[in-house]
């Protein structure tokens, strides 16, 4: 008689009260958020997109950034998942009075939210609101810090399109230094096993970057050439006063991607860009629109990734399957 | 196999039954084309996919399956402190007009069953919703009851009953654990 199968028992489990960066999760944690995440993808493409898992939970989302896309889309997460959504934005919010932000999160926990989600111009400010408040915090993006969710819906698409993540080599390419988005790619893409090359202006790579596990490259040609994925990032020529590049002509010259130099890439490379992309500076219209960019699905990927993560923080998810 | 545990059903017995069960949703729904079956995760998976062989094997009927997971739709979801891992629900096809066998391995307090309801409303409206279980042990919670069922048995309060498959999917048979 052949052994009778064990079911499928997943080590992890997920502890953590807030979600503030990728720099302190394990790898094992993060598998289980993509894992998840794609269970949860096909609610999306429901005629009721909605279950009822979080009913009766409130979300806060607190944007003190602008933010369009990032913010409906934890929105959507969490009515998908039939939670109470609430959203402050800081031109509308006390912030303007002047009310600090410790102060604003204890009159948001009086109110007993499950979890809030920040978008906040300082680092830090996530992981100072997670040890002063009970409710969940989500890091929605803190300064030039980490943007996790980013990070996690990123790798999950990297993995729909090549299966997995170790041993790829992935490219990204632009501000580094000023960018959450590549901070929280690289610790995530790293700690699964990927091979990082940044590529961009001089201006654009922080000092010492090696230390976080990357290889830097100076042309953009050098970064397409061996990538599986390249990772675009958008460009802002003015940051906090200092002007980093000439002019957007200029960077689209030597550090856009277009489909010139997309000629050196392999010939199944997948693009990536977290959005907004400005057309024709770090990418064409026609690369940004082409068959290998899965810039779309990355949007698509964020409701689920999103989804996955208000389920592990505030919903009881993620460990071996209790009785049922 | 531990002195904790005995059989309740051997691969035999077990395997006969699925037979049964099969031939009793024929029985029931007069029309075949109409079918689907939804197996619930995890046990009802791999029982839904005997069945859908032997409905094959009975009347040449290819009967559409998928898989439900309900861990989102549960009841205790906030008030036991354990963790539920949820895993894909896979429903490649419309439930609007069909007839919908759900199929579990063990049937208890029937809140399973209940979620598992509520979950296939938001997918559609089927025309019927019945329900096949390989085990039902008794002791219900709601109203819920079973159409086709392997087998009906009596258990005490700290034991398990558990069905058993082998790694081809093959139905092993269904043994009583004494919890620890």
């Amino acid at each position: 008689m052949s052994k009778p199968s064990q079911a499928n028992k997943k080590k992890s489990v997920w502890e953590r009260k807030d979600l503030l960066g990728i720099q302190d999760l394990s790898a094992d944690e993060i598998e289980l958020v993509l894992d998840t995440a794609e269970s949860f993808l096909e609610i999306s493409e429901r005629d009721i997109k909605k279950v009822p898992t979080l009913r009766g939970k409130t979300v806060i989302t607190v944007f003190y950034e602008a933010s369009t896309r990032t913010r409906v889309s934890f929105e959507l997460a969490a009515k998908r998942l039939s939670a109470d959504t609430v959203n402050i934005s800081a031109s509308t919010s006390s912030a303007k009075k002047g009310e600090t932000l410790i102060d604003t999160a204890r009159n948001l926990e009086a109110m007993a939210p499950d979890a809030i989600i920040m978008r906040h111009p300082i680092p830090g400010s996530s992981d100072l609101l997670g040890r002063h408040v009970k409710s969940s915090i989500i890091n929605a993006g803190d300064g030039a810090h980490e943007h996790p969710t980013q990070a996690l819906l990123d790798a999950m698409t990297i993995r729909q399109v090549r299966g997995s993540i170790k041993g790829l080599n992935i490219s990204i390419i632009g501000d580094i230094a000023h960018s959450r988005v590549a901070r929280s790619n690289i610790y995530c893409l790293t700690k699964l096993g990927a091979n990082v090359t940044i590529a961009g202006p001089a201006t654009m790579i922080p000092l010492h970057v090696e230390k976080m596990g990357v290889r830097v490259v100076r042309t953009v040609g050098e970064a397409i050439r061996d990538a599986d994925v390249i990772m675009m990032l958008r460009i802002q020529r003015e940051r906090q006063g200092k002007v980093l590049f000439p002019s957007d002509r200029d960077y689209s010259r030597f550090f856009g991607l277009n489909m010139e130099n997309m000629k050196e890439a392999k010939g199944d490379v997948t693009i990536m860009h977290p959005g907004p992309i400005n057309r024709g500076v770090e990418i064409s219209p026609e690369v940004a629109d082409g068959p290998f960019s899965v810039i779309l699905e990355q949007v698509t990927n964020g409701v689920a990734a999103r989804m996955a993560i208000l389920y592990l923080l505030i919903g009881k998810g993620g460990s071996d399957e209790a009785a049922a | 196999m531990t002195e904790q545990e005995r059989y309740v059903l051997r691969q035999e017995q077990a395997n006969r039954i699925v037979s049964r069960l099969a031939t009793q949703i024929l029985e029931k729904n007069t029309n075949a084309d109409d079918i689907v079956l939804i197996g619930m995760r995890t046990g009802g998976i791999l029982l839904a996919r005997l069945i859908q062989q032997k409905l094959k094997q009975l009347e040449g009927v290819d009967i559409p399956i998928g898989v439900l997971d309900i861990t989102l739709y549960r009841d205790d979801i906030a008030t036991t402190d354990q963790h539920h891992f949820v895993r894909k629900t896979e429903i490649p096809f419309s439930l609007n007009e069909r007839v919908v066998v759900l199929v579990d391995d063990v049937l208890y307090t029937g809140r399973s069953t209940r979620a598992a309801l509520d979950a296939m409303m938001d997918f559609g409206r089927p025309k019927r919703v019945q329900l096949a279980v390989l085990v039902d042990r008794g002791e219900r919670e709601l109203p819920i009851r079973p159409d086709f069922v392997g087998k009906k048995i009596t258990i005490n309060e700290d034991e398990r009953v558990e069905v058993l498959f082998d790694d081809t999917g093959t139905l092993l048979g269904a043994v009583i654990q004494r919890q620890e």
